[in-house]
């Protein structure tokens, strides 16, 4: 996979990452290409184009569309079952997720696309064990932020 | 202080964090930019504070704008900051932040390498993978030479939650860095069978991408990938797999045979459509198509009948592909296809479309066009209705106009094209006009009439818009007019159509085809009218052509002026000849004699440049630069000569003169920035000669126009059905006699039922005229891989044994050196980097080179603790026995002492936790404590073990020296510029100075160096300079002012640890 987009339906980036590294200029002109393209799309259209030399798979759950691009010999149908994969470990995580979560904790939605995808390849096919390592790091940031006091936090402890 | 650090704190409570930045954004809608430039100064302000909470925050935010679409490049060095605090919070953030801004050339990248290095090697499994995931994103050249080794450490690290993000991240070490595949490719392969199925996984993802891009090296692997597909469930995997093997198979016909079984297999019993749709893909890349092609095609009807538009999408982009291997398989499936064409969605459309394109035959092209043609009419919105234009033409006209039996048709399947209104593609339809009618002798006539009929009906095509590219068709129809004049039935009409002034509304470039076939047209009316003594119709001919071409003479197009003038005054004198009754036609149509051929569009590319000739070479020396000064009256004199020559042009006559004031008047009433002189101007427009002509062409009603009624190209379809017919049983009479013929001796039947391809002949003998090309062409392929695929670099024998060169760069690893022995002959091809086994003799002759142990250690200091370094040693197994109870020890030296746990004496080993299995390898980490760390030192120590083959064990020992140098007792630390320039002000320190010899590297690469191998951090650099820090783990400050002359003068609180560090920096550069 070369890259992974989430936009909403008015055109606004959510999410990007970009698994070979790209200039900036190209991402920007990349993506607002590839927004308009997609957006023009009717509702009833299948969910692969072909863009440039890439393949483009996108999904829209909602008001979000996500949208990955995939090499010439790549598996459109697989490619969806990630994206599907993906909302699902979202949904899991936020408790039924919604376009706010994803634009508050930004963050936290790209940690989870990190566990599950890895320079653009499938790293975990389990939805449990993703889960788990995103807990566990969760956790063991808890533990750095908790033992603070007020007091240690302003440095007098 | 203590004060400064808690208003700090105060202030960060009135910060913004994420939430609020955002909530922001979200309620400053109407002035977001305004907005979020104040943010970004407040950005800017808590990244200089030194509380590294309120930086990681502000990195935060920057990656959120980031996002959004602000440039934040210049935080970069920030992002770093926070990646290097030790907190996982913060870590995390600024990893994530690297890998969304940082690319290959930021330059602050070349920063981290120490920091990720230490990152990877961290205790807490999350820290290590946090890094991974982010180098994924932003390995460069560099650090993927520099952390090559390291992560295939991490390759056998003991959590599979490593492991899987170590094999992944190889991929992209290995794009980066091909040097890296041949070494790690043995642990690679070895992943495939790992316990843990992420781990697996991920090695058969991996090792697909790889064998994808250059198939022929991974052969060997086969058998193992065959075991993996029989015995895994799980479809992510065999989707990977199956792809491998469709890139194998190609290679390795054998391999199709075996895996026909478990293909079938998995077709059919497969629910999850994303591997049905693999394995149909494979089965037609590879060679199983005989027996399992079939059940494909029928899959792959399913797929397309069903509701769900992407299966639709995929079932037919599928049988796009096996319409090139196997078109009649698809071509049973048309009717299916043509069914796709009503599709709602355009895709879908554009789809069925091109697979049409590979199943049109001679026999069934008429009827698939004429499908189209009515889709052509349906269709709405322009791109769609171009698209099938194109294909239309793409169709007909593929592989030399192959299918094409009647070119009637297809002429008049043109001409019905161009009645589409806005497309884009007029320019296609012309060249396609032009095309046949050179090429196809036969068809000429018919062309030339259908052409003259559209030129007479220009004003339809030209009629809407001006932008209109239909127009374009015009081109072809006046250049096939005019070449071919000889068909024209009519050509004094045609001429006529042609010189009309609404021509003069067309581009310029049509234009000036118009006039120049105007010329030819003439030339053929002159020539079809002598012998005619009554000779009123050749001189009709020339007045029309002298009425109206001063139309053009004043055409703001060069070209077209140029043509018009040239042969207004030709025409001019062919008048005068006529006039005294001279026979001029032969004269004239000798300037328009000669055929022209088609010449094939690479032939200018394939002309061979003859020997000896230099194209670059100058022909005469460029002139100097003084030389040109002087040239230069010159060319003004030269300029102003075209003056002296115009009177002569105004000279011509009278009339003309009073026609060209006339235009100029005009044209000042029509251009509203010309101040009129005379009120009556509108007057002298309506008397304006010519002027009749300006309304539109009178259309005489009585006569169809037989291009606007209807569809041509039916009626040719029904004659050539009929033809056909007849065809068929004149063929059959034939058939029948041979039959009574052969009646009487025991010939085979012929089965004249179905009709093929080749009984199709065509309706007349159509000679398709080859394009040229040069005598001495020289065929080449224009089929080149692209030089700048970096997989191509990947195209690497991974079965060849390593060689001693390939070896993985080891950074601050060096390898133990090993004490020389005279005896050692037998193990010369061992590298330098690697100890030198001493083994009794008699072992020596049996075994040579099978026993190796190879081991690599880094030295590293410890922060917590000034006088503790830890060495971690990696062991490597390089023979084929196994080898277990391990023991290291060192001869302690006064100063160094090997850290031995309580209660041992000071010469006892220490015992190594692991066993090591053949060609495994493995770390284990030993803590020395040190005295004084300004001066470098060896210590001797010897590694005992027992090797255990299958009938004996012998117990071997190995020699080997550890080098500590003054490097490794240096800590990478970050350091701010004023706090730099404090530490220079104090005087505290000792100064000292190198020159660097022979260095010739980017700037900043001699820095990233210096950073890399000394543990230094840059400060600052500017320009031609840059100060560097580190510090050791006593605390010794070590600066250092680096200068593009590669000098470094350095400053030190201990000399002699300053000179010993320079030393060895010297000698870094030195090796390279």
């Amino acid at each position: 996979m070369r890259f992974m987009l989430l936009f909403s339906r008015q055109g606004k980036l959510r999410l990007q990452k970009w698994y070979t590294a790209t200039a900036e200029r190209d991402k920007k002109k990349m993506v607002r290409e590839l927004m308009q393209t997609v957006l023009a799309r009717k509702p009833k259209m299948c969910s692969f184009l072909e863009w440039r030399d890439l393949k483009i798979v996108y999904k829209r759950y909602a008001s979000l569309y996500f949208c990955c691009a995939i090499e010439e010999q790549d598996n459109e149908l697989i490619t969806l079952e990630i994206i599907h994969r993906f909302v699902e470990l979202l949904d899991k995580y936020f408790g039924s997720v919604c376009e706010l979560d994803i634009i508050f904790n930004f963050e936290k939605a790209y940690f989870i696309l990190d566990e599950f995808l890895m320079g653009g390849e499938i790293q975990d096919t389990s939805k449990k064990s993703v889960l788990k390592a995103i807990e566990q790091a969760d956790l063991l940031q808890e533990e750095d932020e908790s033992p603070r006091s007020v007091l240690e936090e302003m440095g007098l402890a | 202080m203590a004060l400064k650090i808690v208003k700090g704190s105060i202030d960060r409570i009135f910060d913004k964090n994420l939430q609020d930045l955002v909530r922001g954004i979200r309620n400053h809608k109407e002035d977001e930019a305004k907005y979020i430039s104040t943010c970004i100064d407040e950005i800017k302000q808590e990244l200089k504070q030194d509380n590294i909470a309120v930086k990681a925050n502000a990195v935060c935010k920057l990656t959120y704008l980031q996002m959004l679409g602000y440039d934040v490049s210049w935080a970069a060095f920030n992002i770093v900051e926070v990646m290097s605090s030790s907190k996982f919070t913060y870590k995390r953030i600024g990893y994530l932040a690297a890998s969304q801004c940082f690319h290959e050339s930021t330059d602050v990248i070349m920063l981290t390498t120490n920091q990720i290095r230490k990152d990877l090697s961290s205790p807490n499994q999350y820290d290590t993978g946090v890094a991974l995931t982010g180098l994924s994103c932003f390995v460069t050249p560099d650090l993927a030479r520099d952390l090559a080794n390291d992560i295939m450490t991490l390759m056998s690290h003991t959590k599979p939650y490593i492991r899987k993000k170590a094999v992944l991240i190889m991929y992209k070490v290995f794009l980066k860095y091909p040097e890296s595949l041949r070494p790690a490719f043995p642990r690679l392969k070895e992943k495939l069978e790992d316990p843990d199925p992420g781990v697996q996984s991920a090695a058969v993802n991996v090792i697909c991408e790889l064998a994808r891009r250059n198939p022929k090296n991974y052969l060997s692997l086969a058998p193992l990938f065959f075991k993996l597909m029989t015995s895994s469930t799980n479809n992510w995997v065999l989707i990977k797999i199956i792809k491998l093997f469709g890139a194998l198979t190609p290679l390795e016909p054998r391999l199709g045979k075996k895996l026909i079984e478990p293909l079938t297999n998995l077709i059919h019993s497969t629910s999850a459509m994303s591997l049905l749709y693999e394995c149909v893909n494979t089965v037609i890349a590879g060679q199983y198509w005989e027996s399992v092609g079939n059940l494909c095609v029928q899959k792959l009807r399913i797929l397309i009948e069903d509701s769900d538009q992407n299966l639709k999408y995929l079932g037919l982009l599928a049988m796009s592909k096996i319409l090139k291997t196997h078109p009649k398989s698809v071509q049973s499936h048309k009717d299916l296809i043509l069914q796709c064409l009503d599709d709602k969605d355009e895709s879908i459309r554009l789809r069925a479309l091109d697979l049409l394109y590979g199943m049109v035959s001679k026999k069934n092209l008429m009827e698939i066009v004429k499908k189209l043609m009515l889709h052509v009419d349906k269709a709405e919105g322009t791109t769609y209705r171009d698209e099938l234009l194109t294909k239309i033409i793409d169709i007909c006209s593929q592989s030399n106009y192959q299918y094409i039996t009647n070119f009637e048709w297809y002429i008049s399947i043109l001409v019905e094209l161009t009645r589409l209104e806005g497309t884009r593609h007029g320019h296609l339809i012309a060249s396609q006009m032009l095309d046949v009618a050179i090429r196809v002798k036969a068809i000429r006539a018919f062309a030339v009439a259908q052409m003259a009929t559209l030129l007479d009906n220009a004003h339809l095509l030209t009629g809407n818009t001006q932008r209109n590219g239909i127009c374009e068709v015009l081109y072809a129809a006046a250049w096939i007019c005019g070449e071919f004049s000889e068909h024209l039935e009519n050509p004094m009409q045609t001429l006529e159509a042609m010189l009309r002034p609404k021509v003069a509304t067309l581009p310029g470039h049509i234009q000036a085809v118009y006039v120049q076939n105007a010329a030819k047209l003439f030339a053929t009316v002159l020539k079809g009218e002598e012998g005619n003594t009554d000779g009123t119709a050749a001189q009709e001919a020339s007045q029309l052509m002298i009425d109206r071409l001063p139309l053009f003479v004043q055409s703001a197009n060069l070209e077209v002026q140029e043509r018009a003038s040239c042969i207004l005054q030709l025409v001019k004198y062919i008048q005068k000849l006529q006039q005294k009754d001279v026979e001029v036609a032969e004269e004239v149509n000798a300037l328009f004699a000669g055929e022209l051929n088609p010449v094939a569009p690479k032939a200018q590319k394939k002309v061979p440049v003859p020997e000896g000739l230099d194209l670059d070479a100058w022909i005469n020396e460029p002139p100097s630069e003084s030389e040109s000064e002087d040239e230069q009256p010159k060319a003004i004199f030269a300029k102003e000569e075209p003056k002296h020559s115009r009177p002569r042009h105004t000279e011509v006559d009278e009339k003309e003169l009073a026609r060209r004031r006339e235009a100029r008047k005009q044209e000042q009433a029509n251009n509203p920035f010309y101040i009129k002189a005379s009120p009556s101007s509108q007057k002298v427009y309506q008397e304006a000669p010519g002027v009749e002509h300006i309304p539109v062409v009178q259309i005489d009603l009585n006569v169809v126009l037989p291009f606007s009624c209807l569809p041509m190209s039916d009626q040719y379809v029904k004659m050539e059905e009929e033809r056909r017919q007849k065809e068929r049983a004149e063929k059959k009479k034939k058939e029948k006699k041979k039959r009574k013929e052969k009646r009487s001796g025991r010939g085979k039947k012929h089965d004249s039922a179905p009709e093929s391809e080749e009984d199709i002949t065509p309706a007349h003998m159509v000679d398709i005229v080859t394009e040229e090309m040069p005598e001495n062409a020289l065929p080449s392929d224009d089929d080149e891989r692209d030089p700048t695929d970096p997989h191509k670099a990947l195209d690497i024998d991974l079965d060849k044994p390593l060689a001693d060169s390939e070896k993985l760069p080891v950074r601050s690893h060096r390898a133990a050196e090993a004490q020389k022995s005279p005896t050692d002959g037998e193990t010369e091809n061992a590298t330098l980097q690697e100890p030198k086994k001493k083994s009794s003799k008699e072992k020596r002759e049996k075994k040579k080179d099978k026993e190796r142990d190879r081991k690599v250690y880094d030295i590293q200091g410890n922060l917590q603790d000034g006088s503790q370094v830890v060495v971690s040693v990696i062991f490597e197994n390089k023979c084929n026995s196994f080898l277990k109870s391990m023991e290291f020890n060192v001869l302690d030296s006064l100063n160094s002492k090997l850290q031995r746990p309580e209660g041992s004496g000071p010469h006892d080993g220490l015992v190594v936790p692991f066993q090591l299995p053949p060609g495994v390898s493995n770390e284990a980490r030993f803590v020395f404590t040190v005295q004084s760390i300004v001066m470098p030192q060896k210590l001797k120590g010897t590694l005992t073990f027992i090797v255990k083959n299958e009938d004996d064990s012998t117990h071997e020992k190995l020699d080997f020296k550890l080098h500590f140098t003054c490097t490794s007792y240096l800590i990478t630390t970050p350091c701010y510029s004023d706090a730099f320039a404090k530490l220079l002000e104090s005087g505290d320190l000792k100064s000292s100075s190198i020159r660097l010899e022979g260095v010739n590297m980017p700037f900043h690469h001699l820095l990233a160096r210096i950073c890399f191998h000394h543990h230094f951090s840059v400060v600052e650099r500017i320009d031609s300079c840059a100060s560097m820090y580190s510090r050791s783990i006593q605390g010794h400050h070590v600066c250092l002012l680096v200068k593009t002359t590669v000098s470094i003068d350095a400053k030190c609180d201990e000399p002699t640890l300053l000179g010993n560090v320079l030393d060895e920096i010297k000698q870094t550069f030195s090796q390279c």
